[in-house]
C-alpha cells in the first residue's frame, strides 16, 4: 500500500481546536472532494462526506478537531490567562509555543511556584510579546482558542509531531477513501468536531446519518517505555482493534471481524483493552436504536503532548485493515 | 412582583409543579399554544413573523434543595441534598418541608459541646437535621413523609443599590425574563421553553429540544459570581453590575463563537453593557440542546448572581434589565433575520 506521509504532515498543521474547526474543514474537504459523492457539514461543523455503496450503512469517524487553550482574560500588561479546551496538562504546556488561527505565537509560561508537581492552570498564562493590553487586544479577543505549535519529525521508523490525536486518524481515513474505488458499503466518511470535549460531534453526525455499523480511528496509549503503566499496547506492533475504553465495550462481531481480517490478509494486530479514554465510536454505538461499533486505534506514545509518537508500520496496517473491512460484507 | 413570587415559589428539581402553575397562569393568555410535556417541562409557542430558522429560548424552572430520607425515634428528619449545595451553608437555616410547607430548621449540636477538632470542619449532612417542632416520630409523620421535598425559607428583598436578595435566583430569573419576553414580544415566532432537573444533569433540556428540534437556542440562567476584588481578574467568573455574562466555555458546551459574535455585536449595537463567564466550571441545559438531534447552535446568557445555590442569593436588577434588553434587541435581530 503507498501512503503519502507527506499528507500527514501537513494535516497535522492545520489548525482547528474543539469548536473552531473550519480551517481544518476546508482542508479535508479541498483533500477528498474528488473522491466522493456527496459532502455536507453539520450544525456542529462535522464533515461527513459520502462514498455511495450499495451494501451495510457504514459511519467511519475520525476527529479532526484538536485540545487547546481558549484565552478567557487579558491582564493589564498584555498577558493572556486562558482554560483548557480537552484534556490538557500544567505541566506538558509549560515553555510550550502556541499559535492562534490568526497566526499569532505566543509561548505559555507560569508564575513562580515553589513545587511544580501542583502547577494548575489557573497559575500559568501565554505571552505574546505585547506589551500593554491594548496591543495584546489587537490580536487576541477573549474567547480565541491557540493550539500548541511544535515540528513535525519523522524517520524510517516513526513520526512525531503534536495533534497525531487525531489527524493520525483523518489521515487514515482519507487514505482508505482515496484507496476505494467501488464500495461495497454505502460509505460515510465523518470528521468529527468536538470529540476533545466529550465525543459531541459524533453523537450529532450518527443522529444524522444513523448508521448500521460504526467504526472511530483514534490514538490510543502505550504500555512498551520505560516502567510505563501496564498496557499492552506497543508501537510498531501492528493495528490495535480496540476491545473496550471508558466510552464503548465494543460490539463482539464487529471486534472479531476485525481479527479475522487481519489474519486473513496478514496483517499485524494487537488487541487493546483501555481502562480510560473513549472515543466516537462511544457516542455512535447509543445512537437512536444503538449502532454495532468498534474502533481501530493507532497505538501513540506521549498522547495529548507535542511530540505524539506514532509507528509508520502500525499507521500503515491500520489503514489496510480499514480498507478490508470497509470492502466487506459486514454481516454483522 | 412576578421575581418574588417566582424565586419565594417551591420548586425543587423533580417537584417543580407549583413554579409551573405560576408560569402557565402568566403566560397562557400570551401563546399561541402550549403544553407540558412527559417529563413536566412547559413548551410554549408564540407566534408571529416567519421565519426561516426555529428559535427556543430555555429557562430551567428547578432550584436545588432537600429531601427527608428519613424520620428518627425524636421526629427528627434527616435529608439529602437534590442539586449541588454546600453543606457548610446549611448550619441553623429555616426550610419549609413538603406540601404544606411546614416549618422547621435545620439543626446541629451547639458550639458548646462540640470538640475543638469539630470546630474546624464542616458538619457532615449526617451530622445535620430538620427540626419540625415534633415530639415524636408518631407526631412528626402525620406532618412529613420520606420523600418530601425541603426548601429554604428566604424571602425576597430589596436592598442596597439596586440589588436583591432572594432564594433560587438561579433560575428564576431565567424564568421571570422569559415570561416577560413571552408576554410582551409579539411579533416573532419562537418557542418559549421551561425546562426541568437541569440542577440535577440537565434531564429536562433534551427531551424538550427533541421535540422542538430548534435551529438556535438562547440559554437563560443566572450563574455564579465572585468578584471579591483580592482575585486575579482571570479567577472572577463574573462580576455583579457589569451586565449579562455571555459564556464561553463550560462543562457541558463549548459556545459556537460566530454565534457568541453574533450576540456581542447586538449588545454593542444596542449600547448594553455585556460580560464574558470566565470559567469553564458548572454547564447549564445548552450541553443537552447542541447535542440533540443533529445538533444545534446556542448561546447561554446569565444574570450573574452572588450566594447561589444558597438561601441568600444576590443579584443586580440593572444587570437583570440589561438582560433582558439585550434578549429583547437579540429578537428584533431574530425578526429581521439577522440571527
Amino acid at each position: 500500500m503507498n501512503i503519502n506521509f507527506n499528507l500527514l504532515k501537513d494535516i497535522v498543521s492545520v489548525y482547528g481546536p474543539a469548536s473552531n474547526e473550519d480551517l481544518i474543514r476546508d482542508y479535508i474537504t479541498n483533500e477528498i472532494k474528488d473522491f466522493v459523492d456527496e459532502i455536507e457539514v453539520d450544525a456542529l461543523g462535522n464533515l461527513i462526506a459520502r462514498k455511495k455503496g450499495n451494501g451495510k450503512k457504514v459511519m467511519i469517524s475520525a476527529h479532526m478537531d484538536q485540545i487547546g487553550l481558549m484565552v478567557i482574560d487579558i491582564d493589564e500588561k498584555g498577558f493572556l490567562r486562558f482554560t483548557n479546551v480537552g484534556g490538557i496538562s500544567p505541566i506538558i504546556s509549560l515553555s510550550q509555543n502556541v499559535i492562534f488561527e490568526n497566526g499569532t505565537i505566543g509561548i505559555i509560561y507560569a508564575e513562580p511556584v515553589d513545587d511544580i508537581s501542583k502547577l494548575k492552570l489557573e497559575n500559568m498564562y501565554i505571552d505574546i510579546g505585547a506589551f500593554s493590553k491594548e496591543e495584546a487586544e489587537k490580536k487576541i479577543s477573549i474567547g480565541d482558542i491557540c493550539i500548541y505549535k511544535s515540528d513535525y519529525v519523522e524517520n524510517e521508523n516513526v513520526v512525531f509531531t503534536p495533534y497525531l490525536d487525531d489527524r493520525v486518524g483523518c489521515f487514515v481515513a482519507i487514505e482508505a477513501l482515496k484507496s476505494i474505488k467501488n464500495p461495497a458499503n454505502d460509505l460515510y466518511f465523518v470528521f468529527s468536531v468536538q470529540e476533545e470535549v466529550g465525543l459531541r460531534g459524533a453523537k450529532t453526525a450518527a443522529y444524522r446519518i444513523n448508521p448500521d455499523v460504526g467504526m472511530a480511528l483514534d490514538v490510543t496509549s502505550h504500555g512498551d517505555t520505560p516502567k510505563a503503566k501496564r498496557f499492552a499496547i506497543g508501537l510498531n506492533k501492528g493495528a490495535a482493534i480496540k476491545v473496550k475504553d471508558n466510552s464503548i465495550i465494543c460490539h463482539p462481531n464487529v471486534k472479531n471481524l476485525l481479527v479475522k481480517l487481519a489474519k486473513d490478509n496478514d496483517i499485524p494486530y494487537q488487541m487493546e483493552v483501555l481502562e480510560f479514554g473513549g472515543t466516537d465510536s462511544g457516542a455512535i454505538h447509543v445512537n437512536k436504536e444503538g449502532v454495532p461499533s468498534g474502533v481501530i486505534s493507532i497505538p501513540t506514545r506521549y498522547v495529548h503532548s507535542t511530540v505524539e509518537m506514532a509507528s509508520k508500520n502500525d499507521i500503515i496496517n491500520c489503514t489496510k485493515l480499514l480498507v478490508e473491512f470497509l470492502e466487506d460484507k459486514l454481516e454483522i | 412582583m412576578l421575581l418574588k413570587q417566582l424565586t419565594e415559589a417551591s420548586g425543587v428539581s423533580g417537584n417543580e409543579k407549583e413554579v409551573r402553575d405560576l408560569i402557565i397562569a402568566e403566560i397562557k393568555d400570551h401563546v399561541d399554544s402550549f403544553k407540558i410535556d412527559r417529563i413536566g417541562n412547559i413548551i410554549a409557542y408564540k407566534k408571529g413573523k416567519d421565519t426561516n430558522k426555529k428559535l427556543m429560548i430555555t429557562a430551567h424552572m428547578d432550584e436545588v434543595g432537600l429531601l427527608v430520607t428519613d424520620i428518627d425515634k425524636l421526629g427528627l428528619l434527616k435529608f439529602t441534598t437534590v442539586g449541588g449545595v454546600d453543606k457548610r451553608i446549611l448550619v441553623s437555616k429555616p426550610v419549609l418541608v413538603g406540601k404544606e410547607k411546614i416549618d422547621g430548621v435545620i439543626g446541629a449540636k451547639p458550639i458548646h459541646l462540640q470538640k475543638r477538632q469539630e470546630w474546624t470542619r464542616a458538619l457532615g449532612i449526617d451530622e445535620l437535621y430538620i427540626d419540625i417542632g415534633a415530639k415524636s416520630k408518631e407526631e412528626a409523620e402525620k406532618l412529613v413523609q420520606i420523600g418530601d421535598y425541603v426548601i429554604f425559607k428566604s424571602d425576597y428583598i430589596e436592598f442596597g443599590d439596586n440589588l436583591v436578595k432572594a432564594k433560587a435566583l438561579d433560575n428564576r430569573v431565567g424564568c421571570s425574563i422569559l415570561i416577560n419576553l413571552i408576554k410582551e414580544v409579539t411579533d416573532v415566532s419562537f418557542y418559549g421553553v421551561f425546562t426541568v432537573m437541569e440542577e440535577v444533569g440537565l434531564i429536562g433540556a433534551g427531551p424538550a429540544a427533541y421535540e422542538v428540534d430548534p435551529d438556535i437556542s438562547l440559554v437563560l440562567e443566572g450563574t455564579l459570581c465572585y468578584d471579591m476584588p483580592k482575585l486575579d481578574t482571570h479567577l472572577i467568573p463574573t462580576y455583579l453590575n457589569k451586565g449579562p455574562a455571555i459564556s464561553l466555555i463550560d462543562r457541558t458546551t463549548v459556545f459556537d463563537r460566530k454565534f457568541r459574535e453574533k450576540i456581542t455585536s447586538i449588545a454593542q449595537k444596542n449600547n448594553i453593557p455585556y460580560q464574558y463567564r470566565k470559567t469553564s466550571m458548572g454547564g447549564n441545559d445548552s450541553g443537552r440542546i447542541h447535542t440533540t438531534k443533529e445538533g444545534s447552535v446556542t448561546t447561554t446568557i446569565s444574570v450573574p448572581c452572588r450566594y447561589i445555590h444558597s438561601p441568600t442569593s444576590v443579584m443586580s436588577k440593572d444587570d437583570y434589565n440589561h438582560t433582558y434588553d439585550l434578549l429583547k434587541a437579540i429578537l428584533s435581530e431574530f425578526k429581521r433575520e439577522e440571527l
